[in-house]
Order: structure tokens, then sequence, then C-alpha cells
């Protein structure tokens, strides 16, 4: 039996994978604020709060309502992005024609708002949600869960699926099309607001789905979002902010560079993707994959 | 340039914090601080300054006839941020007492701070033993708990029980460290052997890395050297992992009732765990926790906010004695006067400021015995005082003279 910089290769092989479902959420939730970044221009720190939002409105299903796991991750998405679509409506509309920082701490603070609301009704411990999948698998090196597989698939075909809806059909060239230049885009006849409102609504909605895959994982609880927002930040600053490819790497990336810093350094394992952006900015500030704007 | 108004934008919010009163010397003022919005809020937050208003309300609103006046603030789980609400208090605000102070490093850096400037200290949240050990002070009483009092209970507990090797989670700050190490301590002195330990940053939401870690080590015991969100967080993962169901044995050192709550029973089944007070205890514990549930929205107190009330209680009854609120006379009166509520017996305060009390081994009640919400406990047995804390004289604390 070798053995790795001290950890054997079973071990190792484990903390890769393990690696690699954390990085399926970051790279869910920063594949959304891509698309919210690439397209509106506009930095949604509402993003982790919509991830909450969407655990929370499966725990409401299954509590309040009876509804289960699998109609929830169709529900819950749609429930959110509806109030996301709101939201951009009434209030961040009005914003585009401002510098974005403007924008930034607008949805700062609606997330701080629904937060609070949150913690003021729910408490900051949470609430339980069952795991759907129970069970797993011996993968000889490690004990894979069920429900952890399906998370690192479904988001590998979600995220692939987005870039792929972008960067290579019509309706991806439109979007792109009325960013770089709205008025020439309205002149064809297409509606430029409409299409940016859904936009915004199907990057909130990804967060959500984010949110319904963590439930069984994590605790449902106020707190999960601005846990994780700050490091899906990063990651997204590292891609390239607006880079929908550059998000899903970082994100999957990131994930396991992570994962390697629990065997190795744990008590760094927190710090490790912000040391990593700091390196990332100073030798390519516009990210791995972003172009300078 | 995003992200540099970012920071500013945090910055500006770590930055505010609760309005100050004017106050004159003829008020008695406490001040409440601990975590109001973070992981440890449900243990202690809002539920502490309620425990603190009702000690307040019991004892008619006056002391020496003077009013009593509550005031409250979030430290957010940070010393830098708990030292500076400490110092604006004590310089600027006349506040005469610093009360509850959960997460042991913030904790700690407030004893410094009453030591220093002569305050009245009366910890209800922080857990590690050091702030009765080496950091004790004249001034500091530590009310509810600590790490020494955890580490026996469910230690002794589950190494009696066959679990004689273990593996220790622990958070990676002043309360893991000192939890890990009494637990440890004890494991070993109940003949058990200590593997390895992990130590993770506090605040995580995945634990599945160190959990493999621990699964790795084959322990009998996985002891959970953390607290609040971290704690639930792990016991949910480890069933994922299907690490009890692999024979390995879960350790939850700090579990609150607010925890078992937060994870259901399903989940929190089986699991021992070491308190110094629960709501459904005895008649006195339920009168109290109905008139706190009033407040409260429904959900009982914790320990933590128990010994609050205890503590504030005490207190005012100290400085009625003493017919002053000077703080050396008043920290006399308080050890010399035996402590006696609904949760203490005739408690004794030692030199060193810890508060002697029962201990209670508890286990969380199947789903199918559990009678009502919050019917959570069964107890397992109690801990006398002298079994339950460090001897006086192993603590290296400066205050006993050897």
């Amino acid at each position: 039996m070798f053995e790795l910089l001290g950890i054997p290769p079973q071990a190792l092989f484990g903390q890769l994978l393990l690696g690699l479902i954390n990085g399926a959420f970051y790279a869910l939730l920063s594949l959304g604020l891509a698309v919210i970044f690439g397209l509106l221009n506009v930095i949604n720190f509402i993003h982790g709060a919509q991830y909450m939002m969407g655990a929370f409105v499966a725990w409401m299903l299954l509590n309040w309502a009876g509804i289960g796991f699998w109609p929830a991750l169709l529900i819950a998405p749609v429930v959110v992005a509806i109030t996301g679509i709101v939201i951009e409506r009434l209030l961040l509309r009005r914003l585009y024609h401002l510098d974005h920082l403007y924008g930034l701490l607008l949805t700062f603070g609606i997330a701080i708002i629904i937060e609070g609301l949150f913690r003021y009704r729910f408490g900051s411990s949470g609430q339980p949600y069952d795991n759907p999948l129970p069970g797993g698998h011996n993968l000889g090196f490690m004990y894979l869960p069920n429900y952890r597989g399906l998370v690192v698939v479904a988001s590998l075909l979600i995220c692939f699926g987005t870039w792929f809806v972008i960067e290579r059909t019509r309706l991806g060239s439109y979007l792109r099309a009325a960013t770089e230049n709205p008025t020439l885009v309205r002149a064809f006849g297409i509606n430029v607001p409409r299409m940016i409102t859904l936009t915004y609504g199907f990057g909130v909605g990804l967060a959500a789905l984010a949110g319904v895959m963590a439930a069984p994982i994590y605790q449902v609880s106020p707190l999960m979002g601005s846990n994780l927002i700050i490091v899906v930040f990063a990651v997204v600053v590292i891609g390239g902010m607006g880079s929908i490819m550059g998000s899903i790497v970082a994100g999957f990336g990131l994930g396991v560079i992570e994962g390697l810093t629990k065997v190795f350094y744990p008590e760094a394992s927190n710090t490790v993707i912000f040391v990593i952006m700091a390196i990332v900015l100073l030798i390519k500030p516009a990210g791995l994959f972003g172009t300078p704007r | 340039m995003k992200k540099g108004l970012w920071t500013s934008c945090v910055a500006a919010l770590l930055a505010a914090t609760p309005a100050a009163a004017q106050v004159s010397d003829d008020v008695v003022k406490l001040g409440v601080m601990n975590d109001q919005s973070g992981l440890y809020a449900d243990i202690t937050g809002q539920g502490s300054v309620i425990a603190a208003r009702m000690a307040v309300e019991d004892a008619g609103g006056k002391v020496l006839g003077k009013p009593i006046e509550v005031i409250f603030a979030d430290h957010q789980n940070k010393p830098d941020v708990g030292s500076s609400i400490a110092n604006r208090w004590i310089d600027a605000e006349q506040v005469d007492t610093i009360v509850d102070v959960p997460t042991s490093s913030v904790g700690l850096a407030v004893q410094q701070i009453t030591k220093t400037k002569k305050r009245i200290f009366l910890m209800s949240g922080p857990a590690s033993s050091d702030l009765t050990g080496k950091a004790c002070s004249p001034y500091g009483f530590h009310w509810t708990y600590d790490t020494y009092m955890l580490a026996n209970g469910t230690g002794n507990a589950l190494v009696k029980a066959g679990g004689d090797t273990w593996f220790f989670l622990t958070s990676d700050y002043a309360f893991g460290h000192a939890l890990e190490r009494d637990t440890g301590a004890a494991v070993k002195a109940a003949g058990g052997k200590v593997l390895g330990a992990v130590r993770h940053p506090l605040n995580t939401s995945d634990f599945s890395s160190f959990l493999l870690q621990a699964q790795a080590s084959k322990a009998k015991v996985i002891g959970l050297a953390n607290a609040g969100g971290d704690t639930i967080n792990s016991i949910k993962q480890a069933a994922e992992f299907g690490i009890v169901s692999g024979g390995q044995r879960l350790a939850g050192l700090l579990v609150f009732v607010t925890d078992v709550h937060a994870l259901g029973l399903k989940t929190a089944q089986g699991l021992v765990v070491t308190e110094s007070f629960y709501w459904d205890l005895n008649d006195e514990t339920r009168a109290f926790s109905k008139r706190f549930m009033e407040k409260s929205g429904g959900k009982p107190p914790s320990m933590v906010q128990a010994g609050v009330y205890s503590a504030v209680a005490h207190y005012l009854k100290a400085i009625k004695e003493a017919g002053t609120d000077d703080a050396d006379k008043v920290a006399a009166k308080m050890r010399e006067m035996k402590v006696n509520d609904f949760m203490t017996k005739d408690g004794e305060i030692r030199i060193d400021g810890r508060v002697m009390r029962n201990a209670y081994l508890f286990q969380v009640k199947k789903p199918e015995e559990s009678k009502g919400p919050w019917d959570y406990y069964k107890l397992l047995a109690t801990i006398k005082p002298e079994d339950a804390f460090r001897p006086l004289d192993q603590g290296d604390c400066p205050l006993v003279k050897k």
C-alpha cells in the first residue's frame, strides 16, 4: 500500500469526491450569479437569501402542504423565481441606468431584510428536512450516500445545460445581443425588458433549486445562504465575472481544492478559497475565464 | 472596486450596534451581551434578555431604591467586537455588570476587561473551563456549566458504556480546544484512549470531509467538541454517511435542547447529553419555564437562558445585602451567600468564580416516547456538584492559595 503525502489513497479519493459534491453547490450558485451579472450587469447579493428561500419553500411544502421532495424540486424554484421577478419589476429595473454599485447595495439590503424576517419567524438553528433518498453505496474507498451522488449528477446536467442554452442556441444569442445593444435588438421586434425579467427569474430559480437540493444535507436555516454566499462570490470572481463556463469550472475546481485542504490542514479550509482568489486577481485580474470589460 | 464597496458595507453593518441611553450613576445597569443573530442566537440571544428582565421584574424593578436597567448588544461571536462593546459599556455608559457572553473566545476577552476595570461579570453562555482556571477573575462568576462538566458527564457515561476509543471533531477556537482537552482527560481517566482529532472552522456547513476522517479512524466514539449549528450539521450528516449505522457512536458534548428541537427526534434519538437545566425537571423548573414561554413565543428556556435568570437574581440579592453596588463588596457578598432558585439548591460560589450546581445526564427520547412539544429528554443520572466540576486545586487559578 503506497501513501501520498502521508494520506492513504482511499482517503484521498474519498475527499476528492466530497470536494466535487460541495463544488456542485458552488457551481450551481455561481452559475446563477454569473448569468445575472453577465446578462443584466447586476451583482445579485440576494442570491444567498434566495438559495435559503428555496430550502424553506421546500420545507413549507412538506410540513404545511404535505408535498414531498421531488415535486418541491420543481415548485420551490418557480415560487422563489416569481418573488425574484417581482423584485426585478418593482425595484431592480429602476437601477439599470445607474452604476452597478447601486444594484449591489439594493440587493444587499433586501438580502438582510429577508434573512432577518426568516430568522425572526424560524429561529437561527433551523428546521430538519428528511433525506428523500436514504442509503448509499460502498465504493471501496468510501461510503457514498445515494443522495449526494444524485446531487453531483444533477448539478453537472443543469450547469452544462445552461451553458449550452446561452452560448449555443438562438435564444441565448438573443439574450447576449440584448445586453450588448438593447436598442438594436428591440428594433428587431424582441421584447427586451421581458427577456431581462425572465433571465433574472431564471437565475433566481437556479439559486432556489440549489437550496432545495441542499435542504436534506444541511439544516434548513435562515443563515444557510449568508454562510455560503461569500464563498460563492469568490468563486465567481475567480472564474471571471459573468463567464458561465468560468463559474462552472471554478465551482467544481474550488470544491475539490477545499476538500483537499480539509485533509491536509483543516483549519485553513475556510480561507483557502480567498487565498486563491487573491492570487488569481493578482495574476489575471479579470478572472480565469473572464474578459476585461 | 465592487469587492471594496462590498467590504465597506459589511464593515458599516458590523459597526452598527444598539444606541445608548443617557444614564446617571443612580441606576443599576446590566448589559446582556451575546449572539443575537448567528449560530448561537437560539441558545442565548433574546431569550437571555428575556430571562434577565424576568429576574429584574421579580426583584421589583428596583434595588436599594434605585431603578434597574437591562440593555443588550450583539457581539457576533467576535472577540474584537465583544471587547469594544464591553469597553464602551464600562467607560461611557456606566454599565455595572456584564451578563451572559457565550462563545468562549469572547468570554475570555470580556473576563480580562472586567477584571482590569473591576466590574462584575456573570457568565452563563461561555463554556471554557479556563474561565475559572488560569483566566479566573475575582469579579467573574461562571454560572451555568463548563467544558469540564460536559466532559465528565457525557465522556464518563460513554466510556462506561463501552466506548473506550475516541476521535474528536473540534470547533477550532478556545471553546472547542478546551472541550477536547477536558473530554480527552476524562476519557483517559476512565481508562479509554483518544485516537485523534480534526479541527474545523467555526460555522462550517459541510462536515462530510471531517466525518470521513473520523470514520476512517475506526474509533468507537466520535466526540463532537462543537456547538449550536455546527453540532446540528455534524449529527445530521453523520446519519447520512451511515456512521451510526456502521457501529460508531456519536457523542454530542454540548447539545442544547434547542439543538434537539432543530434536529428532530428522529435524527437526535439516543444521544446522551449533559445539561444543568431542563424545563421539565421538576415543578419549579416547569413553573419558571411556563412564565418564560409566555414571553418567548412558546420556546422553553435553554440552560444558558435559565442561568442568566439565576445569576441576575443572585447579583441583585447581593447588592441588596451589601447595601451598595460597589463591585468588590458585591462580589464578596455573592460568594458569601448561597445561590437558591428554581435551578440551584444551596449553590456555593467558589473563590475561582465557579458556581457549584448539579449536572444532569439525559438521553434524547425516541419519537414514540415523546408526549408533546419539547418533550425530549429522559433523566439518566444526577451528577453531584463535586463530581461535575473540576476540583479547586487543579484549575491553576491564581486566586486559589496553594
